[in-house]
């Protein structure tokens, strides 16, 4: 009985967790359009409708997966066929993978039983973040070299180079968070900010590792190749790269893969940075103010709070993304390797070290 | 101290073994706007040679406006530069009035001043919109795109009653005087459109650091080979040789009004933008100069031989009919001999060399395209550089196919 149960809400939070984050791309996609219009001075999609509703265009993603699902699954004859069409789900997987470890709530109590809201609490967390965004390169580097043709070839390279560099400076960019909150699971992560700093302010990641932060921040867009580092697909330059040769279906799993590490990435930074599920001065009794003010609210209330935190700030990110993208151009190819490792990778080290004296002269 | 070696590869030799890769960029490629073909040597992302071909667009201009009337290949002009095709429409009938050797009326220089400069601004604002679009900032492109769209909504259209195709002016003079309330329009569109787009798009793009990174330095050109290989407009003057023919040749009335040829240092990408961003803002200037001088008049030459007669002398006797017949028949009557003139349209000298033999229409036309030494000047500007600097250089060039191919 009791392991139907587990199996039970095991399978809940898989679904749960991917069903909300797979609507989350869907309506991500039609923000990244509307949201673009809206800073372009124009009206974005409105045509699509159902039973005469527009609803500012929601209904346009709906009808591009339709579209995508109906046409032609074409392959051309010149490419490789099974990593060709290998390349799409190696694209894709990993990203879906790794919300497996990100916790969208405090562990809830049901029937006498502790449920941590996150579909596996790994003790390894971050490390196993790392290793499955070290994987999505494969996607790319393979739908390069499995088309078989000159500008998918070039984006592959581009990409390759660009998200292994990347890579470097994302994942020394958190070891400060780490040393900081002494672990690398993500629950205890999470649960380490929701303490105060000198009493007044939210220990979240940001405030203790400002350069990492930033550092985080910009190896993430590198990494899910969102302009200024938009370069694998570069559509001006290498007609649309590593996906110029794909259609129908295969094309639509690049462009979900690419909007799910979207979502991945703002989740990873809210975790990381900005406490999670973590609520401002929110216990799981109430609010507790610094001033000794405290307001009690009911543990439904609570959960609530916190899962809506951690989605504002998701949503936040997610909209930041977009911002950025339809407001600075694209880099060089070179100066993307440049800051990655003469800028990027220096200053990460250097945000290592300035860590380790502070948590010495601390402790 | 050690000394760092650079190693430095030999003009077409790579590094190892191999082939460099051939990659055709065009005739039909997001980033070439138009139909031309760039077939680039690639080493790497590295350019190592690089050959431009063109002739996709090729409609025989020169060839067609043979068999066509002196004021039928007004139209045939709207279609050399069909970003600017007003700009395009005066320089052609200036060459046949040089030709004829009559001078049009005050009012007449005054509108095709306007004209032009408005056609000025839009062609810099699709030139840097595109080339911020290669760049991958799209939204400039929209910033530029709207006061475009207010100047034709607002000013072409209700002048010419078409976008594209306008055909305006006429052999000694234009084809109708301005539409009642234009000047109060222009004025209108000036202060609450393009003033506020130029300044939003300076604000975006020019004191950013990876606008910066991407344009400084790339595709570079000294005056001496700017001038070499025939470059022209905003590219000559951001090799820092300030040579506009507006100031230095002087037509129409521009000897009347007060503006400044802006000229970059390093004839680079970034010196492209800026000098087009400042001749946006001169050109501004110059409207409103011209419409505050404004004046009044006919707008068409008081001589019957260029002039169709008023419509009630067509209908009311024979000899206007006849008249009417005859213009529209034969054409113009033009001297013969030979002649160039140019303007400075929006991409630099559009020149037109005619030679006719008297009557009707035109014995030859060569057209004189800025384009031309602009695309042929690519290899120089590219080669040694990367991809995506070969995408910002073509961008911020402004190759129009319509013009480079005729």
């Amino acid at each position: 009985m009791s392991g139907l149960f587990d199996l039970a809400v095991a399978v809940a939070r898989i679904a749960i967790m991917l069903i909300f984050c797979l609507t989350f791309v869907v309506v991500l996609t039609w923000a990244e359009r509307k949201g673009a219009a809206y800073m372009q001075d124009r009206r974005g999609p409105n045509r699509a409708k159902i039973l005469g509703l527009t609803l500012g265009g929601i209904f346009h993603p709906l009808a591009d997966a339709i579209k995508f699902l109906f046409k032609e699954d074409f392959i051309p004859d010149h490419v490789h066929r099974l990593f060709y069409q290998m390349a799409p789900m190696f694209a894709l997987a990993p990203a879906l993978m790794t919300i497996a470890v990100i916790p969208f709530g405090p562990p809830v109590t049901i029937a006498g039983k502790t449920i941590p809201l996150q579909i596996a609490d790994l003790n390894v967390g971050i490390l196993y973040v790392f290793a499955m965004s070290g994987l999505t390169v494969y996607g790319v580097i393979l739908a390069g070299w499995a088309s078989n043709s000159k500008y998918p070839l070039l984006g592959g390279l581009r990409s390759s180079a660009q998200m292994i560099s990347y890579e470097v400076s994302l994942g020394l960019s958190i070891i400060g968070v780490v040393m900081v909150f002494r672990s690398v699971k993500l629950s205890q992560i999470v649960a380490s900010q929701g303490e105060l700093l000198w009493g007044i302010v939210p220990q979240w990641g940001v405030v203790v590792q400002p350069l990492g932060f930033i550092l985080f921040l910009v190896a993430l867009y590198a990494e899910a190749n969102r302009t200024p580092f938009d370069l694998p697909e570069g559509e001006s330059e290498i007609v649309a790269g590593f996906h110029t040769e794909y259609g129908s279906f295969k094309f639509s799993m690049f462009m979900m893969a690419e909007y799910f590490h979207l979502v991945v990435g703002s989740l990873l930074v809210a975790t990381l940075f900005f406490g999670g599920w973590q609520f401002p001065y929110l216990a799981s009794s109430g609010f507790v103010l610094p001033g000794g003010f405290s307001i009690g609210l009911p543990g439904a209330v609570v959960l609530l709070l916190r899962i809506g935190a951690l989605f504002a700030k998701v949503v936040f990110f997610a909209w930041l993304f977009i911002w950025v993208r339809w407001t600075i151009p694209r880099f060089r190819y070179d100066q993307v390797m440049r800051l990655g490792w003469k800028v990027m990778l220096p200053l990460s080290l250097l945000n290592i070290f300035a860590t380790g004296i502070a948590l010495l002269l601390v402790a | 101290m050690t000394e760092v070696v650079t190693y430095k590869r030999e003009a077409g030799k790579l590094d190892m073994q191999a082939e460099p890769m051939l990659l055709n960029i065009g005739p039909s490629h997001p980033a070439t706007h138009a139909t031309l073909r760039l077939i680039a040597e690639l080493d790497g992302e590295t350019i190592l040679k690089l050959t431009p071909e063109f002739g996709y667009l090729h409609r025989c201009f020169e060839k067609e406006s043979e068999s066509h009337t002196w004021t039928q290949v007004v139209t045939y002009t709207d279609r050399l530069n069909y970003v600017s095709p007003l700009m395009n429409n005066v320089g052609y009938a200036m060459a046949v009035e040089k030709l004829c050797g009559i001078d049009v009326t005050e009012r007449c220089k005054y509108i095709r001043v306007l004209i032009s400069e408005f056609s000025r601004i839009i062609d810099h604002m699709v030139c840097i919109g595109t080339n911020m679009v290669d760049l991958g900032a799209l939204t400039n492109f929209w910033y530029f795109w709207k006061p475009r769209e207010e100047v034709y909504m607002h000013l072409i259209e209700p002048l010419t009653g078409t976008r594209l195709t306008t055909g305006y002016t006429r052999i000694g003079g234009m084809a109708w005087d301005l539409p009642d309330g234009w000047e109060e329009k222009a004025r209108g569109v000036i202060e609450h459109v393009i003033l506020p787009a130029i300044a939003d798009v300076n604000a975006l793009l020019t004191k950013n650091r990876i606008f910066i990174e991407r344009t400084m330095g790339v595709g570079p050109i000294t005056p001496k080979d700017a001038i070499a290989l025939g470059f022209t407009g905003p590219c000559l003057r951001a090799a820092g040789v300030p040579l506009d023919l507006r100031k230095d040749e002087t037509y129409l009335v521009y000897d009347r009004f007060d503006f400044d040829v802006p000229v970059g240092e390093e004839g680079d990408t970034c010196d492209r933008y800026m000098v087009r961003m400042e001749e946006m803002r001169q050109s501004v200037r110059i409207i409103l100069q011209a419409l505050d001088q404004l004046p009044g008049g006919p707008v068409n030459v008081d001589d019957p031989r260029f002039n169709l007669p008023p419509k009630q002398e067509v209908y009311g006797s024979i000899e206007g009919l006849m008249n009417h017949f005859k213009h529209i028949m034969d054409g113009v009557q033009v001297p013969a001999g030979e002649v160039y003139s140019a303007t400075e349209a929006a991409n630099g000298e559009l020149g037109y060399y005619i030679v006719s033999k008297g009557g009707g229409g035109p014995y030859k036309i060569k057209v004189r395209p800025p384009c031309f030494p602009l695309f042929q000047g690519m290899p120089r500007l590219c080669e040694g550089g990367m991809i995506a600097d070969l995408i910002a250089v073509l961008g911020s060039v402004n190759i129009i196919a319509g013009e480079l191919d005729r």
